[in-house]
């Protein structure tokens, strides 16, 4: 439905998206997941015609956006919850954009009640609403001409724990109706927990896409598989492992080992070692984000300084390659 | 909490349905950008301050002319309450068009019609329909006071409303609208637009006449390019031959050339 083919912005020599291409199909919540200044606005901006593309296209179910009539009806948008005027109520900018997409005033009360923000919050200005108020209102605004794509970006940022949940369960409730959602986030829990499939972008370009099993099993055949062990003698299991042979890292809590879990279980059996835990590591969502953008990551912070200025270009390299995975710091076993 | 909205419609395999859809009407437009030009705090505390001085100073002339015994028309209260009014017009245009920036809520109304001239279009029709409102209201305000007058003295009173003044004040506060509408479009921010507007009808003006009154060659010059100068003739519709002239050249240069800039810049820009 949503279709971004060889698409690029640049500003002088800055490039923000660098040959961006992905799809977003109807019936799934598409995540679009990357640090800050990663390219995630720009793309959303040229999607709907409010920045023009240097080159390349970007259509929505076929159209470019500006070819639309009317698009409210068929495309909802948030692309920033607080570009609204802090001097109108919450009511008072759902009623225009109600106005202004040829819709009747009772469809504003039903995405109030949508999004719940009750009477008494409505009728606030939008300069006393929380983020998560003004997130909500957004929504609002998004799905006030019953569209059959959104487009949304960082609807999550400012909702609490609670509200993010119900977001999931609007979002999927829509996605499972046949509409299509494209969302972005530069957090990764956010996006596991709501969207289907998943696009990575760093500094402009794509590191990788697909639902999140695929992109888990990419990420396991560039890596050795990973157990957790702890026992009643660590000391000795760590010995042991070690002396077959498998790289033993110990941790507070236990070891960890580069082998499968069977392998430690079956050493732990032969030297007769009880074992209260035992688990094989399937590297995370998290772990795979991190590394996939990790060379372009700001330093010292895994997701970027907010509201810094743009990071440099990257450095040349072919899209979607994986960068080399920056561990956190391992010691190594105590064999002795 | 419901969860659930209402159901989007049902899917098509491929692309959107444009079929049903009818493009935004500009009335639909203009009714929107009225709206938005009197719905917010800032606004509305604009047209309450005018309000509240329309009512001071009027109140102030009647108490005069009542208690002196003076003779008075409505066309003389319409001229105070339209001279208050012409303030208050070009920065209502001003913020039709800066606050969409200073707010950013760009962002959205491009969304909701992504053809950008049409948005244009509907503000500047908004700030006609703004002015015929204020004279209208300065007509209303006119009679009033004429009807007040009439009852207490009614030989010294005459409806008398003026109409080439009328008709002049709507022309003219047209173009002073379209003014700082195409300031606003150049420069997109409220308070600096006020600034240059203000210096834009204060200072060409001045430095014309210290100009032409030291130079004689320029003196020929001076009606082709002061637009305050061949406005002169408007305020009471008497407009003649070469003054035409005057009005065309003059309005190309002061008024044509910012709002073609303004208008491109605005079509142009990246909306963050």
């Amino acid at each position: 439905m949503i279709t971004v083919e060889h698409l690029s912005r640049r500003y002088g020599t800055f490039t923000a998206v660098d040959d961006v291409s992905f799809a977003c199909r109807p019936g799934r919540v598409t995540g679009f997941l990357g640090p800050n200044g990663a390219g995630k606005t720009t793309t959303m901006r040229i999607l709907v015609g409010l920045t023009a593309a240097s080159t390349g296209t970007a259509t929505i179910g076929g159209h470019r956006y500006a070819d639309i009539p009317n698009p409210g009806r068929h495309v909802g948008v948030l692309l920033d919850a607080g570009a609204q005027h802090g001097g109108r109520t919450g009511r008072e900018i759902l009623t225009l954009g109600a106005l202004s997409m040829g819709l009747p005033k009772s469809r504003v009360e039903e995405m109030l009640h949508l999004v719940s923000l009750t009477g008494d919050e409505s009728t606030r200005r939008l300069r006393n609403y929380s983020l998560g108020m003004k997130q909500r209102l957004g929504i609002a605004h998004a799905l006030l001409g019953d569209p059959e794509v959104l487009i949304l970006d960082e609807p999550a940022n400012g909702l609490d724990p609670a509200g993010i949940r119900w977001m999931r369960g609007l979002l999927k409730g829509y996605a499972d109706r046949g509409g299509t959602v494209l969302l972005s986030s530069h957090l990764l829990n956010e996006v596991e927990l709501i969207a289907d499939e998943m696009i990575l972008i760093g500094h402009g370009r794509i590191v990788a896409q697909g639902d999140k099993k695929s992109l888990l099993q990419s990420n396991q055949q560039t890596k050795s598989a990973t157990t957790t062990v702890a026992s009643l003698d660590d000391d000795r299991l760590a010995a042991a492992l070690h002396q077959r042979g498998i790289a033993v890292t110990r941790g507070p809590d236990g070891i960890t080992a580069q082998c499968e879990s069977v392998d430690v279980g079956r050493v732990a059996a032969e030297h007769q070692i009880v074992l209260t835990d035992l688990r094989s590591v399937e590297g995370g969502l998290e772990d795979l984000f991190l590394e996939l953008t990790s060379g372009t990551q700001r330093e010292g912070s895994p997701y970027g300084a907010p509201g810094g200025p743009p990071p440099p270009p990257p450095p040349p390299g072919p899209p979607g390659q994986q960068t080399q995975p920056g561990r956190p710091g391992q010691y190594p076993g105590a064999p002795r | 909490m419901s969860a659930y909205g209402p159901p989007p419609p049902a899917a098509t395999p491929r692309g959107l349905d444009l079929a049903a859809t009818q493009p935004t009407p500009l009335v639909r437009l203009v009714q929107v950008e009225l709206r938005k030009a009197v719905d917010t705090l800032a606004s509305f505390w604009l047209v309450a301050a005018i309000a509240i001085l329309i009512v001071i100073v009027e109140g102030g002339l009647l108490l005069v002319v009542l208690i002196e015994g003076g003779e008075s028309s409505a066309g003389d209260y319409a001229f105070f309450a339209s001279y208050i009014t012409a303030v208050v017009l070009p920065v209502l245009a001003i913020m039709l068009v800066t606050s969409e920036w200073t707010q950013r809520t760009a962002m959205v109304t491009f969304s909701l019609e992504p053809r950008r001239s049409r948005v244009l279009l509907a503000k500047y029709l908004t700030g006609i329909v703004l002015t015929l409102v204020a004279v209208v209201t300065a007509v209303v305000i006119g009679l009033v006071c004429a009807v007040i007058c009439q009852v207490v003295q009614s030989d010294q009173t005459s409806f008398d409303l003026g109409g080439a003044f009328l008709g002049g004040f709507l022309i003219t506060q047209v173009l002073a609208m379209s003014l700082g509408f195409a300031i606003a479009c150049l420069l997109l921010n409220t308070p600096a637009s006020i600034v240059v507007f203000v210096a834009y009808r204060v200072i060409p003006v001045s430095v014309f006449a210290v100009l032409a009154a030291n130079f004689e060659t320029f003196a020929d010059i001076r009606p082709w390019i002061d637009f305050e100068f061949a406005q002169g003739p408007l305020y009471d519709l008497s407009v003649s031959g070469i003054e035409w002239g005057y009005l065309l050249t003059s309005g190309l240069l002061w008024l044509g050339v910012p709002l073609a800039l303004g208008v491109i810049r605005i079509l142009r820009a990246e909306v963050k």
